[in-house]
């Protein structure tokens, strides 16, 4: 026993095949494209991290005291600071003269809106902070209002579709564009539907001595309305239909790109999620605002030259396939 | 060493000596030439600290937050709108019991817009959960500042140390800067058993329910009433090796037959003991220097009022609405005194008014009246306000 104990509980938990920094028994409902996410990254970062979450369903979900689902160490403070929490830990390893990674973890709200000031000062001031966005396009863990992040035309209860209104009137907030002007070294969307593609970036932003931020797509089955087995495949067409564009930038210029073999309609995607319902109405301004989200996906198509060419191991279609013995990313 | 300091600089200077590791702040009048003087010294590598220059006070609050839960001892600073902006983190650092350590340099609280000295700001955060203690000159704002540490790391309780801004802040005194060595033998390294380390992880900050808030608060609401031991010992020690007390909770001036008391916190309390020596036909009144506000400390109050027939109560802020802010409390804990002194509560100096000598004998002639009043603006000058326009 003695010479058991003798070996770093660090070391213990460094050797073990496959780390969960989440573990299970949380709370997340069915399908919270959230907390797989949320267990991905922090699988693919390792035991030797500190976490900053913001106020959100992950921080809820997974620490109902006297529990928790963290295996590695983790603070929740507040709402709107995840991002100066994680540059207060960043600075306190860098006095102690650690490398341990400290990663900040927020949701739409607490990233596009209320945590923006605090992403903004930490991205500028260069601090090494892996922020992670967990976007699920609206206030989730307070039952389902609009954000920035919240696609146009989509249903929440406070843009709640009706005679005036066809849902969310505003665009979604470009946030990854925003977080690139910083010049940070690297910047990524992914979304939960390519897990080697989250596991992959995370180990890139890991190896980064500096700010860096991705943007995962998490659906959220409660609040897009859709069941909670399809969340993998609703995340997968906001991907291969435009709507999500999967990027990579170094220093705020386009590094990399998922390419969609085959664009698929946006219809496709909103079709599945009750959240659009209403687009599909026999209404002129239904067809309409069809209209302005294949658009949108259009543009995202072509600003970023996503349209794919000869089928590809890692393209929209190709990335999401495990292929033993020939490409892997991770 | 004893040296001609203006107040910020000396206050830079000790906090160096505390060899914090973080400091991030936010620039904010009368607050600006302590973080200045903290940057100079670091630019100058005597201050060897990461120093985080944060986008605003909510993030300068959140940093040192990060910092002290992540093993390391912070600092920072702030004033009035910034200690507001910073309110929300003030509460969370304290109800997670993290001890840092913030200098307040008391200002008012807008509209209107003020950049002067009275004590609404910190005021307004004393419910966070945080120990305030108030500096009567810049000695004692020194003093304290060494004192806030050992008491935070104690007690695992953040501690504000209020001093009042620009009458202090920006006041050249003859100062006596600790040696390095003292501070080291007073102050030893930053511990905190629940730093966070990925060798033990912990989850800090976690969702409370209904079976467990209570009890968080009760805890709480206990370690900063007996924080009153700290801070006392604190004080002790630090004269033990200086020679120096900032006075404990609770400190008396002036002679000890006075039947009139005046209790007032922050540099006020010097005016009135200069001005006792100036009206010299007036009688001597027991000076009362609150010094902890937060504890509150009830019981060495009592004492300290003992034998008077009348308390007057002097505040730098007040409650709109209600009225005085220390004057309740203190009614509240003479109120079960045998014989407790006739309490007369006023709110002087506000948005930085000058608090003349001439307070002095304005103050006992107010207290001659029959009854007390409840509470007054004791140096309102209606003839300015003007109905017509």
């Amino acid at each position: 026993m003695a010479d058991q104990t003798e070996i770093p509980i660090s070391e213990l938990r460094r050797s073990q095949p496959r780390f969960n920094g989440l573990d299970s028994g949380h709370r997340a409902c069915l399908g919270c494209g959230e907390a797989l996410a949320a267990r991905l990254v922090t699988e693919a970062a390792g035991p030797d991290v500190m976490l900053a979450n913001a106020t959100g369903c992950l921080e809820v979900f997974t620490s109902a005291w006297p529990e928790t689902a963290w295996r590695v160490p983790w603070m929740h403070s507040l709402f709107e600071n995840a991002a100066a929490i994680a540059a207060g830990m960043e600075s306190a390893m860098k006095a102690q003269g650690k490398s341990t990674k400290v990663i900040a973890l927020g949701g739409d709200g607490g990233t596009f809106d209320i945590g923006f000031q605090a992403l903004s000062g930490m991205l500028e001031r260069g601090h090494n902070v892996l922020y992670v966005c967990f976007d699920n396009e609206a206030y989730m863990n307070t039952g389902i209002q609009r954000s920035s992040s919240t696609p146009h035309a989509a249903m929440t209860t406070t843009s709640p579709p009706g005679q005036e209104r066809m849902g969310k009137r505003h665009l979604k907030k470009d946030i990854v564009s925003i977080v690139a002007a910083h010049h940070i070294p690297y910047a990524a969307t992914a979304s939960v539907a390519y897990p080697s593609d989250i596991r992959k970036k995370v180990r890139r932003a890991m190896a980064i001595n500096g700010p860096s931020f991705l943007h995962i797509h998490s659906p959220c089955p409660l609040g897009w309305g859709h069941d909670g087995a399809l969340s993998i495949e609703v995340a997968r067409l906001a991907v291969q239909c435009g709507l999500f564009p999967v990027i990579e930038l170094e220093r705020g210029g386009v590094a990399g790109v998922m390419p969609i073999r085959n664009p698929k309609p946006v219809r496709d995607y909103l079709r599945m999620q009750a959240r659009f319902r209403h687009l599909f109405a026999d209404k002129a301004k239904a067809r309409e605002e069809l209209e302005h989200l294949q658009a949108i996906a259009n543009h995202n198509i072509d600003i970023y030259g996503l349209r794919g060419g000869e089928p590809d191991a890692l393209d929209s279609e190709g990335a999401d396939t495990v292929n033993r013995g020939g490409v892997r990313w991770a | 060493m004893l040296q001609a300091l203006e107040g910020s600089m000396a206050i830079a200077r000790t906090v160096a000596l505390c060899r914090p590791q973080v400091v991030a702040a936010y620039p904010i009048t009368p607050q600006t030439h302590i973080v200045e003087n903290i940057s100079r010294l670091v630019a100058n590598g005597e201050l060897n600290c990461e120093l985080v220059s944060v986008e605003s006070e909510f993030s300068a609050a959140s940093v040192v937050l990060g910092a002290a839960a992540a093993g390391s001892r912070a600092y920072t600073a702030s004033a009035s709108q910034g200690i507001l902006l910073m309110s929300e983190v003030l509460y969370n650092i304290a109800g997670m019991r993290v001890p840092v350590v913030l200098t307040c340099a008391n200002r008012a609280v807008s509209a209107p817009l003020s950049i002067w000295n009275d004590q609404q700001d910190s005021m307004a955060v004393r419910d966070a959960g945080w120990i305030q203690l108030y500096c009567a000159d810049n000695q004692e704002a020194v003093d304290s500042t060494v004192q806030a540490y050992r008491i935070a790391e104690r007690t695992e309780l953040p501690v504000m140390v209020c001093m009042d801004g620009f009458t202090l802040t920006h006041t050249l005194e003859v100062i006596d800067i600790p040696d390095q060595q003292l501070v080291d033998d007073y102050l030893p390294p930053y511990q905190f058993a629940r730093a966070l380390d990925p060798g033990s992880p912990l989850s800090i900050g976690t969702l409370v329910s209904p079976d467990y808030f209570t009890e968080s608060r009760h805890t709480h609401h206990e370690a900063l009433l007996q924080a009153e031991t700290e801070i006392i010992a604190a004080d002790e020690d630090w004269e033990i090796l200086t020679g120096r007390s900032c006075g404990g909770l609770v400190s008396l001036e002036g002679p000890e037959d006075a039947r009139i008391g005046i209790l007032s916190i922050g540099s006020i309390t010097g005016t009135l003991a200069a001005a006792m020596e100036t009206f010299r036909d007036e009688p001597a009144a027991r000076l009362i220097k609150l010094r902890s506000y937060r504890p509150f400390p009830v019981a060495a109050l009592k004492q300290a009022c003992d034998g008077l027939t009348d308390l007057v109560v002097m505040e730098r802020a007040l409650s709109p609405g209600s009225g005085g802010i220390i004057g309740i409390e203190v009614r509240a804990a003479l109120a079960g005194m045998q014989d407790p002194p006739r309490i007369h509560n006023f709110a002087v100096g506000l948005g930085g008014r000058d608090v003349p000598l001439e307070i002095y004998p304005r103050l006992l002639a107010a207290i001659r009246e029959e009854a007390p009043s409840g509470f007054s603006i004791l140096d309102v000058e209606l003839d300015k306000i003007d109905e017509n326009t």
